[in-house]
C-alpha cells in the first residue's frame, strides 16, 4: 500500500511543520507515505472564484501526479472536499484516473480514523499508536468543508449523527481536556478568496469565533484546516488573544504548544 | 439598468457598527437555535426534508399541468384567476381591480411576492393608499425603508427605533420603547385601517391544485382579519407555490414555521376555497417573474422549490454581520443571492461572493436546496459573462500559472516568504492589503515543506513525477 501525502500549497510555504507532522504521524502507524514531488495546489482558489478554465489544468496536473497511488492523505478537509465534490466538472466519469482518485483522496483524519481504524472504538488497540501527551485545554474548530462537505462529524443543522472523527482522534491524547463552545460550527470567516474580497465581514465572523473559543477557557485552537487557524491566528495575534492555534496533526504527533507569542 | 451592488461597500456600515451588528447576529443565531430545538423534536424531520424536495422536484418538472389543474379547480370554486407574466402585468391586474372598484383603501398582509413586484410603490404612484399590516412590515412602511428579512421584516431596527417611528407616526409618547406598548399602539392604529379596508391583498404561502385552495399563513391574524370584512380579496402568488395535493400541505407546514421562527406552527394557517359567498370576490394572481426563466436552468432549478422560510438567511453569518439591506435586493442572504443574479446578473454580480462557502445554508433548507453549490456555480456563470473584475481574472491567471509549474511555484513561495521576512511592517500591512486590516499576516518560515522533504526523506521513487 503506496499512500502519497498531498500537502496544500499554502501548508507547504507558510505552515511546514503541519505537513511534517501529518508525514511523521503516517510513518510512526507503519504506512509507506511518500510526497510525490512536482505537487502544487487542487485548484481551489480558482474554482471558488469561479474561474473554471484556470482550475481544470490544474485539476487534471493534479489527478495526473497522484493517479499511481493506493491513496491520497491531505491535512485539509477544504482540498479534500474540493476533490471529491467540485472535481467532476473538470474531468469525464469515464476517466478512470480521475475517478481513482477522487475515491481514494482522504482527510487526514478521515484516513486514520476510516481507514486505520484508529478511535473508531472497533480497532481500539491501535490508539496505543497515537501515544501522545497533551496536558491542555483545547477547543477544536470544525473547518465548514471537513464537516458539511466531508461529514467528518455532526453538522448542528442536520437531525442525523454522524461521528466526530476529529474529536475521536484527540481524545486518544492523553492528559488533553477539551474545552465545549457556544457555537459548535459556525463559519470563521475565512473562506478563501472571501477573506480579502469581504474583509470587515470575514474579520467580524473571525472575532466572534476567537470570542467563543476564549470564553471557553480553551489554551489552543485546534482544527483539521490551517487555512480556517491561518485566519483565526491572524485575529488572535492582531487582538493578542491569550490562545494558540495547532493543526490537528501536530498535537497528534506529540508537538508541544508553540512558545512564541501564541 | 440597476444599479451595480458592491456588497462588500453595502455591508460596511452595518458590519463596522460593532454593536449594531452582535445584536443584530445574536436576535438571528436565536431564531436559528429555537429552529435547532424544534427541528430535532421531530424525529423524521430529516425524511420530511427529503419528502419535502422531493415534492417540489416533480411540482415544478409538471408545472404547467399544475396550474392548469389549479386554475381549472379554483374556477370550479368560484375564483377569478388572472395570469401575469412579470411585475408589471402583476401591478396593473391589481390596479385594474382596485379601479373597478373604485377603491382608495388596501389593507395588505405580508407578501414578499408583492414586495419583489413593487406594488406598494406602484399603487401609491396611482395614487392609492396601501397599509401593511403585518407588524414588522407596518414598521418599516412607517419609516420608509423595506424589508430586510423575508419573515422578519423589521429585525434591523432596534425596539428604541420603533419607539421613535411610533412617536412621529402614531403619536406614543415620546422615548417609549416598551414593546408591549408599542405592539398595543400599533394594534389600536391597525384596527382602525382593518375596519375602514375596502379590498385586502395577501400573498399565498401554498396553492393546492387539487383542490384550488390557497393557504396563508401567518402569526399575527393580519391576513384573516384584513380579508375578513371587505368584500375583495386578491391574494398574489408566484407560480413556484404550487403544490400537488392537499395530503403534501402537511408535510410543509410541518416544515415552515419550524425552519422560519422555531415554532411547531404558525399562530394561523388559513385556507381560502373560493370567495366566501355570493357578494364576495377572490382574485388570485399567479405571477411569473422570471421563475419560468429559472426553470429552464439544470443548474438553478431547484431554487424554485424555496418556501420563503428564510432559514437561510438565519444561519448565514455573513447575513447575520452584514444586514438584510446590504444585498440591495428583495429577497437577501442565500437564496437572494441565487435569486438575484438570474434577474440581472450584472447589478448582482456581487451577491455570490458574498459568501464563505460554508454551506450552513444548504444543511438549514427544509427543501434541500443546495444554496452554497448555486453560489458557486454562480460564481462561473459570472465568470463566463465575462463579469468578474479584471484585476480578479488576472490574478487567478497568474495562480493558474503557478499552480502549473512547480518550480516557479516554489520559487515565487521562498521569494514571497522573504520579503515578508525582510520587508518594514508598513509595506506589508498597509490599507491595500485588505488581509491586515484586521489580522496579522502569517510568520513566513524559512525553509518550505518541500525544502524540508527534499533535504530530510527524498527517496529516489518520489522521483517519478519530478519538478520538471
Amino acid at each position: 500500500m503506496s499512500v502519497a501525502l498531498f500537502v496544500p500549497c499554502y501548508v507547504d510555504q507558510f505552515y511546514p511543520d503541519v505537513a511534517i507532522a501529518s508525514l511523521e504521524l503516517l510513518e510512526k502507524l507503519g504506512i509507506d507515505v511518500v510526497y510525490p514531488g512536482g505537487q502544487t495546489c487542487c485548484g481551489q482558489p480558482m474554482a471558488n472564484t469561479g474561474c473554471n478554465d484556470d482550475t481544470a489544468p490544474v485539476a487534471r496536473r493534479f489527478v495526473d501526479i497522484f493517479a499511481d497511488y493506493d491513496a491520497v492523505v491531505c491535512p485539509s478537509g477544504s482540498c479534500t472536499a474540493m476533490v471529491r465534490h467540485h472535481y467532476g466538472s473538470y474531468f469525464d466519469d469515464d476517466d478512470v484516473a480521475f475517478r481513482h482518485v477522487r475515491e481514494k483522496t482522504y482527510e487526514l483524519c478521515e484516513y486514520l480514523h476510516d481507514v486505520v481504524g484508529i478511535g473508531d472504538g472497533i480497532a481500539d488497540q491501535a490508539g496505543a499508536s497515537i501515544d501522545v501527551q497533551f496536558p491542555h485545554r483545547v477547543s477544536v474548530h470544525q473547518s465548514c468543508h471537513g464537516l458539511r462537505e466531508l461529514g467528518l462529524g455532526s453538522q448542528s443543522e442536520t437531525m442525523s449523527e454522524s461521528p466526530d472523527k476529529v474529536l475521536s482522534l484527540l481524545k486518544l491524547v492523553g492528559g488533553i481536556q477539551i474545552m465545549p463552545l457556544q457555537r459548535v460550527d459556525e463559519c470563521c470567516g475565512f473562506g478563501g478568496t472571501f477573506a480579502v474580497n469581504e474583509a470587515d465581514v470575514s474579520a467580524a465572523m473571525g472575532r466572534d469565533r476567537v470570542g467563543d473559543h476564549l470564553q471557553s477557557g480553551s489554551e489552543v485552537i485546534v482544527s483539521a484546516d490551517m487555512s480556517c487557524l491561518m485566519h483565526l491566528q491572524g485575529i488572535t495575534r492582531r487582538q493578542k488573544s491569550p490562545v494558540h492555534v495547532m493543526h490537528v496533526a501536530q498535537v497528534l504527533a506529540g508537538r508541544n504548544v508553540p512558545v512564541t507569542s501564541n | 439598468m440597476l444599479p451595480i451592488v458592491d456588497h462588500p461597500k453595502a455591508a460596511r456600515d452595518f458590519v463596522t457598527d460593532e454593536s449594531r451588528s452582535q445584536w443584530h447576529d445574536d436576535a438571528l443565531w436565536f431564531v436559528r437555535t429555537k429552529r435547532d430545538r424544534q427541528a430535532g423534536s421531530v424525529p423524521e424531520w430529516e425524511y420530511l426534508r427529503e419528502r419535502a424536495s422531493a415534492i417540489k422536484t416533480e411540482t415544478i418538472a409538471n408545472l404547467a399541468d399544475y396550474l392548469e389543474q389549479f386554475e381549472a379547480n379554483a374556477t370550479a370554486r368560484g375564483v377569478v384567476v388572472h395570469w401575469a407574466a412579470d411585475a408589471k402585468e402583476h401591478n396593473e391586474i391589481v390596479l385594474d381591480i382596485l379601479r373597478r372598484h373604485d377603491t382608495q383603501r388596501i389593507i395588505k398582509s405580508k407578501s414578499m411576492l408583492t414586495e419583489e413586484c413593487g406594488l406598494n410603490h406602484f399603487l401609491e404612484e396611482n395614487d392609492i393608499d396601501v397599509v401593511d399590516t403585518d407588524l414588522g412590515e407596518r414598521i418599516v412602511q412607517l419609516r420608509g425603508e423595506t424589508p430586510s428579512h423575508i419573515v422578519l421584516p423589521a429585525i434591523h431596527i432596534k425596539k428604541e427605533e420603533v419607539g421613535d417611528t411610533f412617536h412621529t407616526h402614531l403619536g406614543t409618547d415620546a422615548g417609549a420603547s416598551d414593546p408591549q406598548y408599542l405592539t398595543e399602539a400599533a394594534r389600536g392604529h391597525l384596527r382602525g385601517k382593518f375596519l375602514a379596508g375596502e379590498v385586502g391583498i395577501t400573498g399565498v404561502n401554498f396553492g393546492v391544485a387539487e383542490t384550488g385552495g390557497v393557504v396563508v399563513c401567518t402569526n399575527e391574524g393580519n391576513a384573516d382579519l384584513g380579508v375578513s370584512l371587505p368584500r375583495v380579496h386578491i391574494a398574489c402568488m408566484g407560480i413556484e407555490k404550487l403544490i400537488p395535493r392537499l395530503d403534501d400541505l402537511a408535510v410543509f407546514t410541518r416544515l415552515l414555521a419550524r425552519s422560519a421562527t422555531g415554532q411547531p406552527i404558525t399562530s394561523y394557517t388559513s385556507h381560502f376555497h373560493g370567495p366566501r359567498d355570493e357578494n364576495s370576490e377572490l382574485h388570485i394572481i399567479l405571477v411569473d417573474n422570471g421563475r419560468t426563466t429559472l426553470r429552464q436552468s439544470d443548474t438553478f432549478r431547484a431554487s424554485m422549490h424555496c418556501i420563503r422560510c428564510g432559514a437561510c438567511m438565519n444561519t448565514c453569518p455573513v447575513y447575520r454581520r452584514s444586514g438584510g439591506h446590504s444585498y440591495r435586493a428583495t429577497v437577501p442572504g442565500p437564496i437572494g443571492s441565487v435569486l438575484s443574479p438570474s434577474k440581472d446578473a450584472r447589478s448582482h454580480k456581487s451577491l455570490p461572493y458574498a459568501c464563505s462557502l460554508c454551506g450552513s445554508c444548504s444543511d438549514v433548507c427544509p427543501v434541500k436546496i443546495p444554496l452554497h453549490h448555486q453560489l458557486l456555480a454562480w460564481r462561473s456563470e459570472l465568470v463566463g459573462k465575462g463579469l468578474l473584475p479584471w484585476s480578479k481574472r488576472v490574478s487567478m491567471k497568474a495562480a493558474s500559472t503557478l499552480f502549473r509549474h512547480p518550480t516557479l511555484f516554489a520559487l515565487a513561495g521562498r521569494m514571497g516568504r522573504t520579503s515578508l521576512r525582510v520587508l518594514p511592517r508598513f509595506a506589508t500591512h498597509n490599507r491595500l492589503n485588505t488581509w491586515t486590516k484586521a489580522r496579522e499576516l502569517p510568520t513566513p518560515p524559512k525553509q518550505s515543506f518541500r525544502d524540508w522533504y527534499a533535504a530530510n526523506r527524498d527517496r529516489p521513487d518520489d522521483k517519478r513525477r519530478g519538478d520538471q
